[in-house]
């Protein structure tokens, strides 16, 4: 049997890795990568949660589904505002779009 | 509805009628005269019932009508005003309500309702006559219409509300509220014929001569509410304790009790209301306006305030009277005024000419009377009289208006203005011409020289007579004498107006007056004989029948007063000067031809009657008094001396100095401190903004890192502190 | 060290390494398919999790539609799939730190909890997740109310997405 703390640590590295990605990536693409990354591993944690300590209860898997449903309209909303961004400023760039700025 | 809620509508009718006229129906005469007259029918109606319900009370006095309101708060109670009638505001009512009525009704005929506009007539001004053209183009000159007959009605509607106010309030304030308001609409109505100069100059008198017995008034109250806390009626002057509290209280004045010292301030606004000596002169220059309102007003209703007032107020001034039957300060006072002036205005009375200034000083000789009677005791006496004379004092100055109506008329006839329709000398032989004016005014007459047991006026005045040989023989002689005067003076004037032969064309061709003006007369002349025979003494017919008013409004007081026993000398008295004093007027005045001089500038020798015809110089050493005084004060002093020099230098001085205090204030303080530190927030506050612009990049991912890395910081810093607090 | 052991380690490897190269590639399109590498990883976990149905959903709604999706969206916005230009922004150091500070910390609190070192409870034959998840997805004692609300939400993210990138031109 795996144990949990091999699942726990290795859905920390992906999540810190989505993260850099978030941070660090100029292209707002590649930045909701880092999110769907980010967000495998925080269901990696609610899966390995529920096998090992509530099988019998479903909350576990039910709160992934609903990770997905929401990952799914995020990156449906998300690339619908970066398809319209790069219509007007012919970039995605995150760091040139900076519009809010003084 | 009960008798309380009634007592507290009885005033509203008329005020409600003023604010209607005055709004709404002005233009309109018919409706204002109805509405004025309806709104004096309704407190009429219900004063009647008020009155009845009244007087078929067992025990008023110690159970009257009382129905009140908390009004204000004072400190920790409330200052309560409300209603009462007791028997001396029932009886009271009953005559205001009566010829308050009565000159609403008259005042339509006077000013000529019916009448077309004058031909030159303007507001301001009486009305001087119209043309109008017959069927045959003949050309008549007839009386015009008042031009501001609306407002008229209206100033008397606010009027009867303040007499009712009075009338039915249980409290001093709200007597003084009513008091102030009639003290107003006087001062309207005098001047009503506002484009005449000496209505205006009479309406300023009267008005100022009566303020500076109200500023007495006013002040005699105040004293009594901050020693006893309450203004009402029954707390003071039916209460025992509270009397004896303010007798043995001693005042500001040495030799004065609190209760002398109140009473005389309170009498003292009697002086001014009901034109007492030495406040007299504004009574008679009062008959300026129209003669409704100069008779009704100022004869039965508005100067019978000042005597109710004082004879409300008697128990506080007779306070220690009934253990020691020694008359207290401010009876004397009141009793030596009222005599005084009982027989001072009656000399006046004898050598004037002019109709209504012979009733004004009758007027102010009648409630000497009164007053005189209160200072010797006299509570019913006074209460007696004050209603009698309303009713006969109401009736003959109806009666002299419609006299000089009648003139009017004539001098429209001959057109000849010249001649004045208030001079007695220029009518005569008015009898046949004006039947009923002549026998109403005759009745109006007798009683007010107390014709013997038929007339109301010989009932009050002997029992007035009465008391006053019995408590102070001096005051009995003064009046005596001044009830001889009245007599000879009232037949005096009733000879040169109606006897003998017309003196001049104008009263040949006087008319008499229209039943609008004649009711009222007839009404007034049956009180007048009738109001006395409520009041008529026990010995007279033997205790066959009780005297009934006695007994009713002595139970006013806490200590019943007691009727006097028969005594023959007031009596004889009383009907010798009555009957010597017509006589003599008769005789002296029966036959007085066309341009005859008064046969008094002979008996009494020119310089006597020429001092009595100027009212013994009392304006003219007012004038020079008190009036040129104040003008020099007002004009040399006040304004040069005081306020241009004195206050102005004082004032440019206090200029001067706060510029100088300024500057310094502007260049040390404001502009280095308070502008410096206000410079200093907003400079920090442009720095900080500079300092810490460059992070606002507007880059997402720079704000996160930036968040992340303080979240990292403070989770740090918080687990640290945790670790090391364990 | 069980043969499941051994998978786990070597699929955690492949999924850890397909993440790096997702967030390092030069190029948008190589980093989609490393995403979608990633994720099927990730799937393979879930296997070994006894979590079937998931690992289904894993593959046809990620694999299948996000991680398309991506890529049609890489290919509608023209010349930013070229490898001109850095990848990274000037944070990029900054951002290293903090992530692996992150992990620093996460796996000082992990190894700190004792409830590390739990053990899988065994699920008997007749326990059907699959049936169970549906019953509790749409049982009133369950978790509707929040599978309605996930739908709600999902209509409004494609309305959503529908007027945002619609062309009014």
């Amino acid at each position: 049997m795996i144990p949990l703390s091999w699942l726990l640590f290795f859905a920390a590295a992906l999540f810190c890795i989505g993260l850099y990605g978030v941070l660090a990536r100029k292209n707002a693409i590649a930045i909701l990568m880092g999110i769907e990354l980010m967000l495998n591993a925080v269901n990696v944690n609610l899966v390995a949660f529920w096998r090992y300590r509530t099988p019998e209860m479903m909350a576990g898997q039910v709160f992934a589904v609903i990770v997905f449903a929401v990952a799914a309209a995020e990156v449906a909303v998300g690339l619908a505002l970066f398809i319209s961004v790069y219509r007007r400023r012919k970039t995605i760039a995150a760091d040139e779009l900076d519009l809010m700025k003084w | 509805m009960t008798t309380e809620t009634l007592i507290w509508l009885i005033p509203l009718p008329p005020v409600l009628a003023f604010f209607l006229i005055v709004l709404f129906t002005n233009r309109n005469r018919a409706l204002s005269h109805t509405l004025a007259v309806g709104a004096a029918f309704l407190s009429w109606l219900g004063s009647m019932v008020v009155f009845f319900r009244a007087i078929s009370t067992e025990h008023l006095g110690e159970h009257p009508f009382v129905s009140s309101i908390p009004w204000l708060a004072t400190g920790d109670t409330y200052f309560r005003i409300g209603v009462q009638i007791d028997p001396l505001s029932a009886a009271t009512l009953f005559f205001v309500a009566w010829t308050v009525l009565m000159i609403f009704i008259y005042s339509v005929g006077y000013h000529n309702y019916g009448q077309p506009k004058g031909d030159h007539d303007r507001p301001g001004l009486p009305p001087h006559g119209a043309t109008v053209r017959d069927a045959h183009g003949h050309e008549h000159h007839v009386p015009s219409i008042e031009p501001m007959y609306s407002r008229f009605f209206a100033f008397i509607g606010l009027f009867a509300f303040g007499m009712y106010t009075l009338v039915v309030s249980d409290n001093l304030l709200t007597l003084f509220v009513g008091w102030e308001i009639m003290g107003l609409c006087s001062y309207l109505l005098i001047g009503f014929w506002y484009g005449k100069p000496s209505a205006r100059a009479a309406m300023i008198k009267a008005f100022i001569t009566t303020r500076i017995g109200d500023v007495f008034m006013l002040l005699g109250i105040a004293y009594l509410y901050s020693l006893t806390g309450t203004l009402n009626y029954r707390e003071i002057f039916y209460n025992e304790e509270v009397l004896r509290h303010l007798a043995e209280t001693p005042s500001y004045i040495a030799g004065f009790s609190a209760a002398a010292l109140i009473g005389v301030l309170l009498f003292i606004g009697a002086i001014g209301k009901s034109a007492q000596f030495p406040l007299h002169v504004w009574l008679p220059d009062a008959m300026e306006g129209p003669t409704p309102v100069s008779a009704m007003i100022h004869a039965a209703t508005m100067v019978s305030a000042g005597v109710y007032m004082v004879i409300r107020v008697f128990p506080l001034l007779s306070a220690g009277y009934e253990e020691t039957h020694h008359l207290t300060q401010p009876m004397l006072f009141m009793a030596f005024i009222g005599a005084f002036t009982a027989l001072f205005a009656a000399t006046i009375a004898v050598a004037q000419n002019d109709i209504k200034r012979v009733l004004a000083y009758s007027t102010i000789s009648q409630l000497g009377y009164m007053i005189a009677a209160l200072g010797i005791g006299g509570y019913v006496a006074a209460a007696f009289h004050l209603i009698t004379h309303a009713f006969f004092k109401a009736l003959l100055f109806l009666g002299s208006g419609s006299v000089i109506h009648g003139m009017e008329h004539g001098v429209l006839h001959t057109g000849n203005h010249h001649v004045d329709p208030q001079n007695m000398f220029n009518m005569g032989g008015l009898r046949k011409k004006m039947p009923i004016t002549y026998w109403t005014f005759l009745i109006g007459g007798l009683a007010l020289s107390g014709f013997p047991f038929v007339t109301a006026g010989f009932w009050s005045k002997d029992e007035i007579l009465a008391d006053a040989w019995a408590h102070a023989p001096l005051v009995f002689v003064v009046l005596a004498l001044a009830a001889l005067l009245t007599a000879f003076y009232t037949m005096r004037q009733i000879s040169l107006t109606f006897g003998g032969e017309p003196r001049t064309k104008e009263s040949e061709h006087a008319v008499e007056s229209k039943w609008t003006m004649t009711l009222p007369l007839v009404i007034l002349a049956v009180f007048a004989v009738a109001a006395g025979w409520v009041g008529i003494p026990e010995w007279m017919t033997g205790g066959a029948i009780p005297n009934w008013f006695h007994k009713f409004v002595g139970g006013t007081l806490l200590s019943h007063p007691e009727a006097l026993p028969f005594n023959a000398i007031p009596l004889l008295t009383s009907l010798v000067v009555a009957l010597g004093g017509l006589g003599l007027g008769l005789f002296v005045y029966r036959d007085i031809r066309a341009g005859a001089s008064d046969p008094m500038e002979s008996f009494l020798g020119a310089g006597l009657y020429r001092l009595l015809k100027n009212k013994y110089y009392f304006d003219e050493a007012y004038d020079r008094l008190f009036v040129q005084p104040a003008y020099w004060l007002a004009e040399t002093f006040t304004s040069l001396w005081m306020d241009r020099k004195a206050i102005d230098g004082v004032l440019h001085w206090f200029a001067y100095i706060s510029g100088i205090i300024g500057e310094f204030l502007r260049n040390a303080i404001d502009k280095p401190i308070v502008n410096g530190f206000g410079d200093w927030v907003g400079e920090s506050a442009k720095k900080l903004g500079v300092f810490f612009r460059p992070i606002q990049t507007g880059r997402v991912q720079q704000y996160m890192v930036l968040a992340l890395f303080s979240l990292a910081v403070f989770t740090a810093l918080f687990y640290y502190l945790l670790l090391t607090a364990r | 060290m069980t043969p499941l052991q051994m998978i786990f380690i070597l699929v955690a490897a492949m999924t850890l390494g397909a993440g790096l190269m997702v967030v390092t590639a030069r190029n948008l399109v190589h980093s989609a398919l490393w995403l979608v590498l990633a994720l099927f990883g990730v799937a393979i976990v879930y296997v070994l999790l006894q979590a079937g149905f998931l690992a289904v959903v894993q593959v046809v709604i990620y694999i299948g539609a996000i991680a398309i999706l991506m890529i049609f969206a890489i290919m509608l916005t023209r010349n930013i799939a070229s490898e001109s230009g850095p990848r990274f922004n000037e944070n990029w150091s900054w951002a290293l730190v903090i992530a692996l500070v992150l992990f620093g910390t996460l796996a000082w609190m992990l190894s700190g909890w004792d409830g590390i070192a739990a053990q899988a409870p065994a699920i008997s034959p007749r326990f059907d997740t699959v049936r169970e998840l549906g019953l509790a997805l749409v049982s009133p004692e369950g978790f509707v109310l929040a599978f309605e609300v996930a739908s709600v939400l999902l209509l409004a993210a494609l309305i959503g997405a529908l007027v945002v990138a619609w062309d009014r031109r």
